[in-house]
């Protein structure tokens, strides 16, 4: 029997993955259930399996070529069985918005007729007189308000035909076609890079984020005096077992505590409900070389700060090397983003949706502040929260803050 | 049949509702030898007890429901009464007759009907449990889970079948009886709500939500429920069902209404209609580590590829919308990705609702509501029944037809239709969003006059803000 090796959705929203490497050679026995390759997903490294057994015959998608999920990438079947007949994805398919080529700089988008005009004009195929181009209405419709022309566009409807997701694509493809021709000069203005997978992931999680998420900011200073020292002592406890704790630590064992004390702040918006959750997991941003990936502590109200410690420290070190697994990353109720060791002193951070809160944590800061009509010089520590507004009010949210300052100012209140 | 090669085959089905039969008559036409397990009677719930007979059940109240406007075509009949039971024996035999259809399709097909209870039992591997206890192993290169879903049990609600009622008890019955209590004001809820109605039971309804059909647009929940009221039944929405008491003579049941004062009523029987849970229990999903959900629905990728390779999971029980048109059509889907046939993928958002009660409700795509939330700039298009020739010619013109389009491109974000044969008509919606139609293409695409489907081109130009017979 014939199997054809599919690129596969490796992730929950993987459209197209990047061949890392092959880990077998055409001409390889393969029994099903083997690993095939390594393909990098919009999230991490994973590895494609066979689903069939017989001779890895043909490979169609060499190392570091990207395919959209489903494109036959290779073949296995018995060593004389015909295989002619299958095409496979030798790189790109055109369906991903790619670079701008040198030749298409000078091409000019085609200029809408009429924009806004009730009727949809035929736009493209017969401008261009190059034949019929397969659109959908609704693909056509955006063509013209985007100003793309159809003929550039690769269809991935049925037998090539242009629909409203080849046109998504398409939209930023265009921007840098139309940049390009207004630089003259012979000297590279700028250089463009390709987009990660990653990268991807990143800007459409970002774009709903913002937009359909009305958020809003409440920020906090916290006397961060008595957990520097918890922290000091509780590692001069582990000194010998060879642990260490960082106040990141402490904030995120904190931010548990108090979301239990606020299960509201804990939720997620789903249009009929909100889902308020009891256990705390809780997303933790790790920056990573191509962006960022937010691994998850599960239950984390339930675990004490060394696990905690020692969980941040082995999630963040695999998403470095993209060795996170799916359920790793996902599934979190609230997230916590940390920029202090960068000398950041107070930022906002975007909710990674459906959670309806994520905390900026800044640096700590020597502040003089008046204690008791005196000024006095205290370390001081700026968080903010982003709400959710659709699931958090105001003055939720500041109750929540407040009890968190008051933990942070009080660690032994975590333990109450 | 005893052919040694029937022990394994290229793909073996577990259940034969509309996800499974779909599938393993696909895998045959593929070429694949293909098997399907089922322990009851082929077709599943869709054919035997759902689906299907509700709707034999249907047609006869609406013909009951008619008989009050008889005199004016005509037809004067004195003393009509009404007999739930012969509608009821109609309806076991257009069950039986559809599900025999399946056995023949199966046998056209060559696809094996293999009878019992399927689980797995490791990879590859299904042990079939047949009705005297004997055990065999069956091998397959590929499997799918089609093993549907179950009305739900509420722990203060306990099913019993006899006084308390799933959809499967509400099918059995050969009186109407006088009074009876509906747990629940989803499609199955309201359709039984219908039938009881028309053949003269005193019918309650009780929803937790805040109104019933509560996947529907809110229109469309409100002018249901404004019309079922005016039929004479009760509704209670925002209700909290809180116990049913169950005596010799019929049960007492308590709930709490919307300003949360509790009342008890008296009533012969209760139908629970809280939503169904997934079968996946005794599938012997750990015997190779299987993932599910939360709620036991086995958790599958786009192409319903479980965790484990070369095991799927379709319908009900891989979760999304419960329906059988959703069913089948990821049998299809999947089939045809373990063959590399094709690699297309189930549109979820494009996957139309329908209640069969009377008037008809049929929706695909956002509720305005729901679009607004999305952010969308819409614009809302509705047109009454009333204005459509065919409908009040053929005395059926309540309700409308609601089309809510994206203004600045045209898409059809969503339809909801009330009204004689929504339920058909919504395929036209259907189709122009799977195509990428916008609402000009509805419009300008001639529709035959006079028909229901004019009120597809009206509703388009609606929302366009020019309908003509408005």
């Amino acid at each position: 029997m014939v199997t054809k090796v599919h690129m596969e959705a490796l992730s929950p929203t993987m459209e197209e993955g990047q061949l890392v490497q092959w880990l077998k050679s055409e001409g390889d026995e393969i029994s099903s259930g083997d690993i095939l390759a390594e393909i990098e997903t919009d999230k991490a490294t994973m590895e494609l399996v066979a689903r069939g057994d017989g001779m890895l015959r043909k490979i169609f998608l060499d190392a570091g070529g990207v395919s959209v999920v489903g494109a036959v990438i290779a073949v296995i079947a018995a060593a004389d069985e015909d295989i002619s007949d299958i095409e496979g994805s030798s790189d790109g398919n055109g369906t991903q918005p790619a670079l701008p080529e040198e030749s298409s700089a000078g091409t000019e988008p085609v200029a809408p007729e009429e924009p806004g005009a009730a009727t949809t004009p035929e736009i493209a195929a017969d401008t261009q007189g190059a034949g019929r181009v397969k659109a959908s209405p609704l693909a056509r419709r955006l063509a013209t308000e985007m100003g793309v022309d159809l003929l550039t566009i690769k269809g991935s409807g049925p037998g090539g035909r242009v629909v409203k997701r080849d046109l998504e694509g398409a939209k930023t493809a265009v921007s840098n076609a139309a940049a390009t021709t207004t630089w003259t000069s012979g000297e590279n203005e700028y250089e463009d890079l390709p987009t990660s997978q990653m990268r991807k992931s990143i800007a459409k999680r970002l774009v709903t984020s913002i937009g359909p998420v009305p958020t809003f900011y409440l920020t906090v200073e916290v006397d961060m005096n008595r957990v520097i020292r918890a922290r000091e002592s509780m590692n001069n406890m582990l000194e010998e077992d060879g642990y260490r704790i960082s106040v990141n630590d402490i904030v995120l064992k904190a931010v548990a505590a108090a979301l239990r004390q606020h299960p509201n702040c804990n939720a997620q918006w789903h249009d009929s409900f909100v889902r308020r959750f009891n256990a705390v997991h809780l997303g933790v941003a790790v920056a990573i070389d191509e962006g960022l990936i937010t691994p998850v502590i599960r239950n984390a109200h339930a675990k004490g700060i060394m696990q905690i410690a020692a969980e941040v420290r082995e999630l963040a070190g695999r998403a470095r090397t993209k060795k996170l697994m799916p359920d790793e990353y996902t599934g979190s109720t609230f997230s916590v983003s940390n920029l202090g060791m960068f000398g950041i002193q107070e930022f906002t951070a975007i909710i990674n949706p459906p959670e309806a809160g994520i905390l900026a944590v800044g640096g700590i800061e020597e502040t003089p502040v008046v204690v008791n009509g005196e000024v006095k010089v205290c370390p001081r520590m700026r968080i903010t929260m982003s709400c959710d507004h659709r699931v958090i009010d105001g003055a939720q949210g500041a109750r929540f803050l407040a009890t968190l300052k008051s933990m942070l100012e009080e660690p032994t209140a975590i333990l109450l | 049949m005893s052919d040694k090669k029937s022990e394994r085959f290229d793909l073996i089905v577990v259940g034969s509702g509309p996800g499974g039969y779909v599938a393993a008559i696909r895998a045959a036409q593929l070429g694949l030898t293909a098997a399907c397990i089922e322990k009851d009677e082929l077709g599943g719930v869709c054919l035997n007890i759902g689906c299907i007979p509700t709707k034999a059940l249907l047609s006869s109240a609406l013909l009951v429901s008619e008989m009050a406007g008889a005199h004016e075509h005509g037809i004067i009949a004195k003393d009509v009464s009404f007999d739930l039971g012969p509608a009821q024996a109609r309806s076991r035999q257009v069950a039986a007759q559809m599900a025999k259809g399946i056995a023949h399709l199966f046998k056209k097909n060559k696809v094996t009907h293999l009878r019992g209870v399927g689980r797995l039992k490791g990879r590859g591997k299904i042990e079939l449990e047949t009705k005297d206890g004997s055990k065999t192993i069956y091998e397959a290169k590929n499997i799918i889970l089609a093993t549907g879903s179950r009305p739900r049990d509420l722990p203060v609600l306990k099913i019993d079948e006899d006084r308390i009622w799933s959809s499967t008890g509400a099918l059995m019955q050969e009186k109407a009886p006088e009074s009876l209590f509906i747990v629940g004001a989803g499609a199955i809820g309201m359709e039984f709500a219908d039938v009881y109605n028309a053949y003269g039971s005193k019918v309650t309804v009780v929803e937790a939500l805040e109104r019933i059909l509560p996947l529907e647009d809110a229109e469309v929940s409100k002018f249901m429920e404004r019309l079922y009221k005016k039929r004479g039944m009760k509704i209670h929405t925002g209700a909290q069902f809180k116990q049913a008491k169950t005596s010799k003579d019929g049960v007492s049941v308590t709930f709490e209404d919307r300003k949360g004062n509790e009342q008890t009523l008296d009533v012969d029987y209760v139908l629970s209609a809280v939503g169904r849970v997934p079968n996946s229990e005794d599938l012997g999903l750990d015997s190779v580590d299987a993932k599910v959900d939360e709620r036991g629905f086995v958790l599958v990728d786009r192409h319903l590829s479980t965790n484990v390779p070369g095991l799927y999971a379709i319908g009900d029980v891989a979760g999304h919308q419960l329906l059988a048109h959703k069913a089948s059509h990821e049998g299809v889907t999947c089939v045809e990705h373990i063959t590399g046939h094709s690699h297309g993928m189930v549109d979820y958002d494009n996957v139309p609702n329908c209640t069969y009660c009377h008037p008809e409700v049929a929706s695909v795509g956002l509720t305005e509501l729901q679009a607004k939330e999305m952010g969308y700039d819409i614009e809302v298009g509705k047109f009454p029944w009333a204005a459509i020739g065919r409908a009040v010619a053929s005395g059926h013109s309540d309700g409308f037809i609601k089309v809510i389009r994206d203004k600045q491109f045209s898409e059809i974000l969503g339809a909801h239709i009330v009204g004689p044969h929504a339920t058909e008509l919504i395929g036209e919606f259907v189709i122009g969003r799977h195509l990428e139609s916008t609402v000009e293409e509805l419009e300008k695409a001639m529709h035959p006059h006079p028909t229901l489907s004019e009120g597809v081109a009206e509703s388009a130009l609606a929302s366009l803000g020019r309908p003509i017979h408005i």
